[in-house]
């Protein structure tokens, strides 16, 4: 049997609208995967930490206040500084278009926009992450 | 009468609705509202046997508050216009309020960015990108004076939607009011003020519980000497609606709240009636129409209750639940943007209807971003048209005697009490906040819809029926990089000119203040006004109150 994807779901920067961050963690573990929530106001240096020391896949990155720009690419070049290069990174929120390719070009792999149902999470993660 | 009416409405079940029924059923086995209410299929007298029409509704302007809290409600004045604004730099801010008060808005609403809600300068490495984004950022008195500039505080009302740092912002407005040459006592407005919703849904917390509700206490014992016609508090339930929870989660957590906040208060020695009065809410307004509707009533009548009964006061202004209203944020769409607009618009009027006081319309494009003038010119219009020819603001509480409508609003209070019991029996609010009680509910909630969307229980137009191919909306408002170093510079030259020694002494005044029993209010404003920045004002706080982590 394959071992369960780990996923950590954080929340950088101050911003504290953690409904979809909750919503996706639990959906993630519904669909029985494992998943650690680091509440939020971390820092990308904490974020990246964090997926270091629990060996997760993947790191879903929500962001409600703009930040993300600043952000995200932090939490991706840390971690490759890091030699963890192989935790692979995506994020959602309110995420302007325009902005999707400068975060992809930074190496966050995906960005799911308002709307996007837990299904669609689910089904990248399970297409992208080799257990 | 009621005999006829039961026999009849058993006739026509029998006859006239079964005839159609065994034909073609319902589209839902059963209709229930978001708070799992169960809807009959048509309310009537029968619903309303137990109705006392002076003892449940009553008169506007007089207790219970259930058909409004004033005694003409719209046909004296209509609710305050307020937009919620703020964004980038406080000069940028500046223009915004002045073409939002010359397009008809009667009152202003600032928008904080999050470091300024946080207690962090815009220098802090943690403001890292988050300057002048969710609003406008202030690190001193400096930038007050700029976000007020040419807008007489004596003419204005000013909401602040502020918690954790609101005495310093408070204090802030105080002084720049003084400069204008308007005393504190006439200032008229509302700071946020609401720290335990912070806890519980909206996350800009900085000090642990106890402390927070010492600086709220204080707030109120120096509003009560010096700002008199200030609202001292929004107990909100809002954030926790807009994190998730139902319509009666809303009333019974942000009522819950409010009587963890008259409890400080008498604990802190201030006498019931001396502070009640100045206590405000903040409700939300989502889409089930009558159910928001009833909640609003719901809530008024419950409230004035709680006061009276509870808490023994006596006059009755302390028992009046005024609340602003916000429409839905979590209810826009992304997907087709204009249904927003139309989305606002019954949102809006659902508030009207339940008598709120004050309202904020949100913008066609917030699924993407702080929205554009145009889009805040369409939602401050929506409340115009409401006002002006819908004809609802001619009549008080017209929806009153609805049987549906009073049916909800027994049923909404009624389930809100049950709520408020079970909070109370752990020990009240705080205790439920402490222990993720409130935060848990809420996420349930809120996951239950996330579910009910995706397997189509829940229809929402444009994103899981009626969809279009479309291409995202790309004219949408940007928050330019360059503010975060603009604010910077600003706040450096600020802190150039300062006399150092006066900000230094200040501090320590606070400090001690704050380590003691006096109030930090007085310091706190001694301090903005020798443009101590908020940053260093916060950390002289979370040196002496400690700083809250999520369990």
């Amino acid at each position: 049997m394959p071992r369960k994807i780990r996923v950590l779901v954080a929340k950088p920067g101050l911003d504290g609208h953690d409904r979809g961050a909750k919503v996706i963690a639990r959906a993630l573990r519904d669909a029985g995967m494992e998943v650690i929530y680091t509440g939020i106001r971390q820092t990308p240096d904490q974020i990246a930490n964090a997926a270091i020391q629990e060996s997760v896949d993947i790191v879903g990155l929500s962001s409600l206040s703009g930040a993300h720009n600043n952000l995200f690419p932090k939490v991706v070049q840390i971690l490759k500084d890091k030699g963890a290069e192989d935790i692979l990174v995506f994020g959602g929120g309110i995420i302007p278009v325009d902005d999707i390719p400068g975060l992809k070009k930074a190496g966050v792999r995906e960005i799911f926009q308002p709307g996007a149902s837990t299904e669609d999470i689910i089904k990248y993660i399970r297409e992208n992450v080799k257990v | 009468m009621s005999k006829n009416i039961r026999e009849e409405m058993e006739r026509w079940e029998k006859t006239t609705l079964n005839k159609v029924l065994s034909k073609s059923p319902e589209r839902e086995p059963s209709f229930k509202t978001t708070s799992h209410i169960e809807l009959k299929r048509l309310f009537t007298p029968l619903d309303m046997t137990d109705l006392d029409y002076c003892k449940d509704l009553g008169f506007p302007g007089e207790f219970p508050f259930t058909r409004g809290v004033q005694p003409t409600m719209y046909r004296g004045r209509l609710w305050t216009m307020r937009q919620y604004a703020g964004f980038a730099t406080p000069e940028e801010t500046n223009k915004r309020y002045k073409y939002l008060l010359e397009h008809g808005q009667t009152g202003l609403s600032v928008a904080f960015d999050l470091p300024t809600q946080i207690g962090y300068d815009s220098d802090h490495p943690l403001s890292d990108g988050e300057v002048g984004k969710v609003g406008v950022a202030i690190d001193t008195l400096k930038d007050m004076e700029i976000l007020f500039d040419g807008i007489p505080l004596d003419k204005v009302s000013t909401s602040m939607t502020i918690n954790s740092t609101a005495a310093i912002l408070l204090a802030m407005y105080i002084a720049v009011a003084e400069k204008q040459g308007v005393k504190s006592e006439i200032l008229q407005g509302t700071i946020q003020n609401d720290i335990l919703k912070e806890y519980a849904a909206r996350g800009t917390y900085i000090f642990p519980p106890l402390e927070s509700m010492r600086i709220v206490t204080d707030l109120f014992a120096f509003c009560k000497d010096h700002v008199q016609r200030w609202n001292t508090i929004s107990i909100s339930g809002y954030h926790m609606r807009e994190a998730g929870c139902t319509a009666v989660q809303e009333v019974a957590f942000t009522l819950a709240d409010g009587i963890a906040y008259v409890e400080a208060a008498i604990r802190a020695g201030l006498d019931v009636d001396s502070f009640a009065s100045r206590l405000a809410f903040f409700f939300c307004c989502h889409n089930t129409f009558i159910e928001e509707v009833a909640k609003f009533r719901a809530a008024r009548r419950l409230w004035s209750k709680i006061m009276k009964e509870r808490f023994k006061a006596k006059r009755d202004d302390s028992c009046m639940l005024r609340f602003h209203t916000q429409t839905a944020g979590c209810s826009l769409t992304a997907q087709q943007p204009d249904n927003n607009v139309v989305r606002v618009a019954f949102q809006a009027l659902a508030a009207v209807l339940g008598g709120t006081q004050s309202l904020h319309t949100n913008s066609r494009d917030e699924a993407y971003a702080l929205p554009t003038e145009d889009s805040v010119r369409i939602a401050l219009r929506t409340q115009q048209l409401i006002a002006y020819e819908s004809g609802v603001a001619d009549m008080i509480d017209p929806l009153c005697g609805s049987y549906a409508v009073e049916a909800l609003t027994n049923e909404i209070e009624k389930k809100a009490v049950d709520y408020i019991e079970k909070i109370e029996a752990m020990g009240g609010a705080i205790k439920a906040i402490e222990s993720g009680y409130i935060q848990g509910e809420i996420g349930e909630s809120a996951y239950q819809y996330q579910k009910e969307i995706e397997t189509k229980k829940r229809i929402v137009v444009g994103l899981n029926q009626f969809q279009v191919e479309e291409e995202p909306l790309r004219d949408i408002l940007r928050i330019k990089p360059e503010v975060e170093q603009y604010q910077k510079e600003k706040l450096a030259r600020v802190k150039k000119e300062r006399d150092h020694a006066k900000v230094k002494d200040d501090l320590a005044v606070l400090k001690k203040a704050a380590q003691g029993t006096d109030n930090v209010i007085p310091p706190i404003l001694e301090a903005v006004k020798g443009y101590a920045t908020l940053g260093e004002i916060s950390d002289t706080l979370r040196d002496v109150f400690g700083e809250y982590r999520e369990r």
